[in-house]
This record gives C-alpha cells, sequence and structure tokens, in this order.
C-alpha cells in the first residue's frame, strides 16, 4: 500500500503566481499600489482599502516564529509526529502558516520570535511549498 | 433588538448524551426537537420558525413535518446556535414568525449519519493550511496559545486549572460524562495531543443534541415553563484561517460579539451571575474573559487559578462542566445555551443560587465566529 501522501494544494487562477513563484524559488506577496498595503493569502484586489491595483512582489522571505503546536495525535497524512505546525510573521507583515525544518521539534528548539527564513521544498513538478528554517547568522 | 421582548419557553437536550450507537444524526435533531416540543407543551404543528446549522433547515423540517414561514440555516461552526437565537429573536419582533424552533445534534462519537467534513485542495485552507500538517481541531485550534502566553504572561498551570476548575462542576452533574476529580499535575501528565495542550485540555467527542423554542414575550407567559428572556446578543465572524486571524493576543470575533452583546443588554460586568465561555480547549474561557472585558488579558490565568470561577466562587463559569468534561458533540454552543436556560430556570445541577443574569458567549470554527447571548429571568 502506498503511503498517504501530504495534502497538496490546487492553484486557482487568483493563486497562482504564488504557486509559479514557490517552484521558481521566490516568496512573492502581494503590496497595494493604492495604499502599499502588504497581504497574503493571494488576492487580485487589496482587502484594507479594495483597489484592484496590486503588484505581486519577492518577498525577502524572513521573518520570525509567531506561534506554534508541535502536533502529536492524530497526525496528517504524510507526517511523523511530532512536528510543529508554527504560524511564520514575514519582515513585510504577513503571517502565513508553514512548517520548520532543519531544527529539532521540541520546545527548548522552537522559541518564539526566533528568526527563520525560507526554505523551498518541491512536492512534485507543479507545486513547491514554503518551509522555514532557523535564519543562518 | 428591544431588551426582554423574546423569551425562551422551550429548552431540552437528548434523551441521552455521550455514547449513542443507536441513533442516527437526523433522528438526534429529531429527539432533541421533541423533547424541547414537550417541555414547552406545543405541538410540532405550532412551529413556524426553525433554524439549524450543519444539516440543512429542510432536511430537518422536513424529517419532523415542520412548515415554517421563517428558515435560517447560518452554519458558521459551533456558536451556530447563539447566532439562531439572535436571528430569531429579530425575526419575531419583526412579525416573520411568531414560535421558532432551533435544532442541533451531532453524532460526532459514534459517526453515524454524519455529512463528511472535508477541505477542497484548491480553498484558501487547503493550499495554505492543509499542506502543513493541520489535520482537526486539536491541531488548529491551540495554534495561538504559546503566543497568547507569552504576551499576557499566563503558565501551563494556570491553564491547565480551567480543566480542573470545570471537572469540579461536573462533579455536581449527573450527566457529565467525566465526573472524576483530576489535579494541575494530572492535566500537566496526561497524553501529548498538540504542545503544549495535552488530552485533559482537548474537548470530549461525544453524541447528543439540544433544542430551543422561542417566542414573543407577551406570549410567553401562557407557557408552563418560566420565561427566559434574551437580554442581550452579538455575533462576528473574523477568519476560517486561524493563521489568518488579525492577532493571537485576542479574538477579533470574541471583542465584536461580546461588547455588542453587553451594550444591547445594558449591564455591567459586574451584573453577570452566571457565565458560559464556550470551551473546546482550555484556552478560550482566558480568551472570553479578557476578551468580553471582565478583566485586563494579564490577570485571566491568575484569575481562574485562584478559584474565582470553580463551585463557590465569584463569578461561575462552565458550571455544567463544559466542552471539556460535559459533553462536546462538535458543535458545543447548544450545551452552553442550555446550561444558561436552565441556570435562569433556576434547575441546573450546580445551580448558582438567585442567579439573575447569564452571559453565553460561543466560538465558532478555530476561532472563525462568535455568537453572545445574554439572559435573564426578570423582565
Ligand atoms: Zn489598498
Amino acid at each position: 500500500m502506498a503511503e498517504a501522501a501530504r495534502a497538496k494544494p490546487k492553484p486557482t487562477p487568483e493563486t497562482q503566481h504564488f504557486w509559479d513563484g514557490t517552484k521558481a524559488g521566490e516568496l512573492r506577496l502581494q503590496r497595494c499600489d493604492a495604499c502599499s498595503n502588504v497581504y497574503f493569502p493571494p488576492r487580485p484586489f487589496c482587502p484594507s482599502c479594495a483597489s484592484r491595483k496590486v503588484t505581486a512582489f519577492k518577498a525577502s522571505g524572513k521573518g520570525k516564529l509567531y506561534s506554534y503546536v508541535i502536533n502529536h495525535r492524530p497526525a496528517a497524512p504524510g507526517f511523523t509526529p511530532p512536528y510543529a505546525i508554527a504560524v511564520v510573521e514575514l519582515d513585510e507583515g504577513p503571517r502565513m502558516m508553514s512548517n520548520i525544518v532543519d531544527c529539532p521539534q521540541t520546545p527548548e528548539a522552537l522559541v518564539l520570535d526566533m528568526k527563520l527564513e525560507v526554505a523551498f521544498e518541491k512536492l512534485d513538478d507543479k507545486i513547491t511549498l514554503p518551509m522555514f528554517r532557523p535564519a543562518k547568522g | 433588538m428591544r431588551r426582554n421582548s423574546v423569551a425562551v419557553v422551550g429548552a431540552a437536550e437528548t434523551t441521552e448524551l455521550g455514547v449513542i450507537p443507536n441513533m442516527s444524526q437526523i433522528q438526534l435533531h429529531a429527539d432533541a426537537a421533541l423533547n424541547a416540543i414537550a417541555d414547552a407543551g406545543l405541538k410540532l404543528s405550532d412551529i413556524d420558525g426553525f433554524a439549524t446549522a450543519v444539516e440543512s433547515p429542510q432536511q430537518v423540517c422536513h424529517y419532523l413535518g415542520i412548515k415554517p414561514t421563517w428558515v435560517d440555516g447560518t452554519s458558521v461552526g459551533g456558536c451556530s446556535f447563539m447566532l439562531h437565537v439572535r436571528h430569531a429573536a429579530a425575526a419575531i419582533e419583526a412579525g416573520l414568525c411568531k414560535t421558532v424552533l432551533i435544532t442541533h445534534a451531532e453524532s460526532g462519537k459514534s459517526m453515524i449519519g454524519k455529512l463528511p467534513r472535508s477541505i477542497p485542495a484548491d480553498s484558501l485552507q487547503g493550499q495554505f493550511e492543509a499542506p502543513f500538517g493541520v489535520y482537526g481541531p486539536p491541531s488548529m485550534f491551540p495554534i495561538p496559545v504559546l503566543r497568547f502566553m507569552k504576551t499576557w504572561g499566563i503558565t501551563h498551570e494556570q491553564i491547565a486549572m480551567v480543566a480542573v476548575v470545570q471537572r469540579e462542576w461536573a462533579a455536581k452533574n449527573p450527566r457529565a460524562m467525566m465526573k472524576d476529580p483530576i489535579t494541575v499535575a494530572d492535566v500537566l501528565n496526561s497524553r501529548m495531543i498538540a504542545y503544549p495542550f495535552r488530552l485533559l485540555q482537548c474537548c470530549l467527542v461525544t453524541d447528543g443534541g439540544g433544542a430551543l423554542i422561542l417566542t414573543s414575550t407577551d406570549r410567553a407567559k401562557d407557557f408552563p415553563r418560566k420565561p427566559v428572556y434574551i437580554l442581550g446578543t452579538g455575533e462576528s465572524v473574523e477568519t476560517p484561517m486561524v493563521s489568518q486571524m488579525e492577532t493571537f493576543n485576542s479574538s477579533r470575533a470574541f471583542k465584536v460579539a461580546g461588547p455588542l452583546a453587553f451594550k444591547e443588554a445594558g449591564i455591567a460586568h459586574k451584573d453577570v451571575d452566571h457565565l458560559m465561555i464556550y470551551d473546546a480547549f482550555a484556552h478560550l474561557p482566558l480568551y472570553g474573559l479578557g476578551d468580553l472585558g471582565f478583566m485586563p488579558y494579564e490577570e485571566t490565568g491568575k484569575f481562574i487559578a485562584d478559584g474565582n470561577t470553580r463551585p463557590g466562587g465569584k463569578l461561575p463559569l462552565n458550571t455544567n462542566g463544559g466542552g471539556l468534561s460535559y459533553m462536546h458533540s462538535g458543535m458545543y454552543g447548544m450545551y452552553a445555551l442550555q446550561e444558561s436556560v436552565r441556570q435562569m430556570r433556576g434547575i441546573a445541577p450546580a445551580q448558582v443560587k438567585d442567579a439573575k443574569i447569564s452571559v453565553c458567549h460561543g466560538v465558532g470554527g478555530m476561532f472563525a465566529a462568535s455568537g453572545t447571548i445574554i439572559f435573564t429571568n426578570e423582565k
């Protein structure tokens, strides 16, 4: 029997640029041309001022650990517990859910506000996930 | 809406609570509805307004044989029933219907006739949360709590006390699932579910249901039970994605719904005799005490740890034992409402003496939605 796989995102017309970005090794956010608001998740208008004039840009990929759980049970398909489910606060402002790689999945190693940087993990030819690891230096 | 213009005149839970392997989810709706109809001294044909969540109103109305002139299928998670009460009160006041039945039921444990819940891979949750290993409420609901604890200086022991105190209430309630006393050490040594939360800080998974019947206060005096009036109401939603909450230091939906209800009721916090805060997980009462304005967030953990919410304390909280110890079929809001109604009728197993005002605060999803109902037994 094949091992159950991790839930895989299916892009929509409004989010395709984000997934094209991760595939190309870029974390893309959107900025409103009218009010400069930077937001996530993707949508073709500004959720702050409703302007449709928005521009995708390559984010720094840097952020900090905002909060997390270390999930023990039940584990999602494709995951071996215990594993951390984290929310990362990006330097540009928005937060996103992710996993923390290259780091023990323990409360001692996962310290709130620790600096993180994006690390891409290719799932298949279409989808690459944005993960985060402790920032170097 | 006007204060006290609408009243609860019927309230009941399913005949059994807990593990009910001999009943499907739709029949649990019917069992609760029939019990509430009997409680109100009504016939099903007297019902002209209907609300439910998850199951469609047409499904339950057809099963029960109800012909409504007003329906509400608001389905925003476990607090949907608080929203139904608010909407029903407005509908009765507006003359859209006279007698509203609200039902909840869930075969949460036995899973008989339960609708599947799935997250489409092309939804925003499917793209930006599911791939990172969230899998059911225990992996999602506690995600904000470490930030909340750091910001407000809340300790693991204080949050463990939420479960300890609610077990004290449950011990007084013959229908509670879990009645044996527990200690902070028991909580902190129970099986890890999703750090920092352990088994005893997570809600039960059970079968059951409940139903309420509302009508105008003018008509309420003709019913067999002591009417319980609706003094104030509030509701809001934030986001279905826990990762996208404005902040983890509080709940925006709580901060909208709660104060709306207090303002409508025209009461101060010191007027509250009895409080229900939907406790799917042990951190929710802390958020609720802060977001509803009972005290600064920094004091919420100490307030509970010091025993202020336990039997005999100055602010009795979750007096049925809560989702942690009473029951939790998946959408607990109905059971919180039932306990508030029992307290206002003066018939609760752990009755708060002379209680006149009860605040009942619910959550839907993972802080995704909120509804607050303030009840009173005095006009
Ligand atoms: Zn804008």
